[in-house]
């Protein structure tokens, strides 16, 4: 039987091996770096990818999916990697190599190193069912962490939204609303409590978040969005707008303030059993305007508080906003742009209507004639 | 006018004026024709929505999830058995 001595020098007469200056020159080839999570984390060669050798077989087609692509793998000192380069010669790589003296000699040679940022222990059990999830992974879950996203309202859409962006670690959350919990907000607006009855619905909020998930920084406005106020909110600056509003003016003033400053808004209404959810991403789709050039007459437009709501239906409907604010945040999947998500609730019904950019749109379209905040108010009710 | 039948899917504010109904059917082979139908069948939503022969600017009217603006307008044209919904903006939210 051969010794690991024999083994190891056998399958490094079987593989390629190149030196840290011959792999820099290697053009479009992918690095892999096959150590353990401890080593990486101390440290790595810049534009690397992280597949400890244990799981190199199952990963490497999801990392360097064209076999004819140069891979360089590495480790420490070279020897694990001419393991892995033997392995990935035996699936088919036609040119992987192991990199001769590892990350050592690239150090020793005073080559580039770049230092993770990775998450702590604790970060990483708390999202761990996120973690596991490919598409997110600890790259995403860095971004969540990184997101800010500011909520307009911590009503019955903001209940939800709060919650789960909270639970899913975005690290900064905006909340602005002017009003005080009272019984009525509680048949739907989960983010309350009994206990909250009287107080700001901001410094409610604030709390549940902060008993859910202490990574999350809550940054509360007690005030009514207006143009007189938007700009400075809107100046601490936010990636993203969950928009929840309970009436017209807002929603056109967040519209026109978020097309003026490329903010995408995830955009949610309800009334009694049915839902309305989309993205309004500027430059990218259509915006508020293009949807709706003009808010309907009062008597069309009843409130919630007028015409009423079912419980739950903020729940779904926030919830789909959410999903929304996660995924533009992460930057996966296929966001709710140019597409209106309409839900009914009785019938237990999805549908979709195709929603497009309106060239002469008075705020996002080509010759803009709204350019400066309007009086949102006199705007809706003529 | 070959009517044809196409389901009309009304919005929760407008169900009082049609007796409470989700969706009616209405007639037509352009949207004109099937405005036309169902205000004369139905005075009192035709009077919420269409006025003087035009859709009202706050209702959106799609076609098989098609926005009827961003086609022909009035002169749509409209399939045997097409989906239309009339859709109002909805404020609701926080209170």
């Amino acid at each position: 039987m051969p010794s690991y001595r024999d083994l190891l020098k056998r399958v490094r007469t079987e593989i390629s091996e190149v030196d840290a200056r011959e792999a820099k020159g290697l053009n479009g080839a992918v690095w892999v770096d096959v150590r353990e999570r401890d080593e990486w984390e101390e440290g790595h060669i810049p534009d690397a990818v992280h597949v400890p050798r244990g799981y190199l077989e199952s990963r490497i087609e999801g990392v360097a999916p064209d076999k004819a692509v140069p891979v360089v793998l590495y480790c420490a000192s070279g020897n694990r990697s001419a393991f892995a380069a033997k392995t990935l010669q035996e699936l088919g790589y036609e040119h992987a190599t192991s990199l001769h003296g590892g990350f050592t000699d690239w150090k020793r040679n005073g080559y580039d190193v770049q230092l993770p940022r990775t998450l702590s222990p604790e970060k990483r059990t708390r999202y761990s069912r996120h973690l596991l999830i490919p598409e997110i992974g600890e790259e995403g879950q860095l971004k969540l962490l990184d997101s800010r996203i500011l909520l307009i309202g911590a009503g019955g859409l903001g209940s939800p939204a709060s919650l789960y962006l909270a639970a899913a670690g975005v690290g900064r959350i905006g909340i602005i609303d002017a009003d005080i919990v009272d019984e009525t907000n509680l048949q739907r607006q989960i983010v309350h409590s009994l206990d909250r009855l009287g107080t700001p619905k901001v410094d409610s909020a604030k709390r549940t978040i902060e008993a859910l998930n202490p990574d999350v920084d809550v940054v509360t406005y007690r005030e009514r969005l207006t143009s007189d106020n938007i700009d400075r909110i809107l100046d601490d600056g936010w990636d993203l707008i969950v928009d929840g509003a309970d009436n017209f003016p807002t929603r056109y003033l967040v519209n026109d303030a978020s097309v003026w400053r490329g903010i995408p808004v995830v955009h949610g209404s309800i009334y009694r059993f049915e839902g309305q959810v989309t993205v309004f991403k500027p430059g990218d789709g259509p915006c508020y305007r293009c949807l709706f050039p003009e808010p309907p007459p009062a008597e069309l437009a009843p409130s919630c508080a007028e015409g009423g709501v079912l419980g739950v239906l903020p729940g779904i409907v926030g919830s789909l906003q959410t999903n929304e604010a996660i995924k533009l945040a992460v930057g996966i999947g296929d966001p709710l742009v140019g597409r209106l998500l309409l839900f009914d609730a009785l019938a237990t019904e999805f549908s979709e209507v195709r929603i497009d950019r309106n060239p002469d749109c008075p705020v996002c379209g080509t010759h803009p004639t709204i350019t400066e905040y309007v009086d949102y108010v006199e705007f809706c009710a003529r | 006018m070959s009517a044809v039948a196409s389901r009309v899917r009304i919005p929760p504010v407008l169900r009082a004026e049609v007796g409470g109904a989700r969706e009616v059917e209405a007639s037509g082979d352009t949207v004109r024709e099937l405005m036309e139908d169902l205000t004369s069948r139905l005075p009192a939503l035709g009077a919420r929505l269409y006025s003087d022969g035009e859709i009202q600017p706050f209702v959106n009217v799609y076609v098989d999830g098609e926005d009827v603006r961003t086609k022909d307008g009035l002169d749509t044209p409209v399939r045997a058995g097409a989906t239309v919904i009339l859709l109002p903006a909805m404020a609701g939210g926080r209170r």
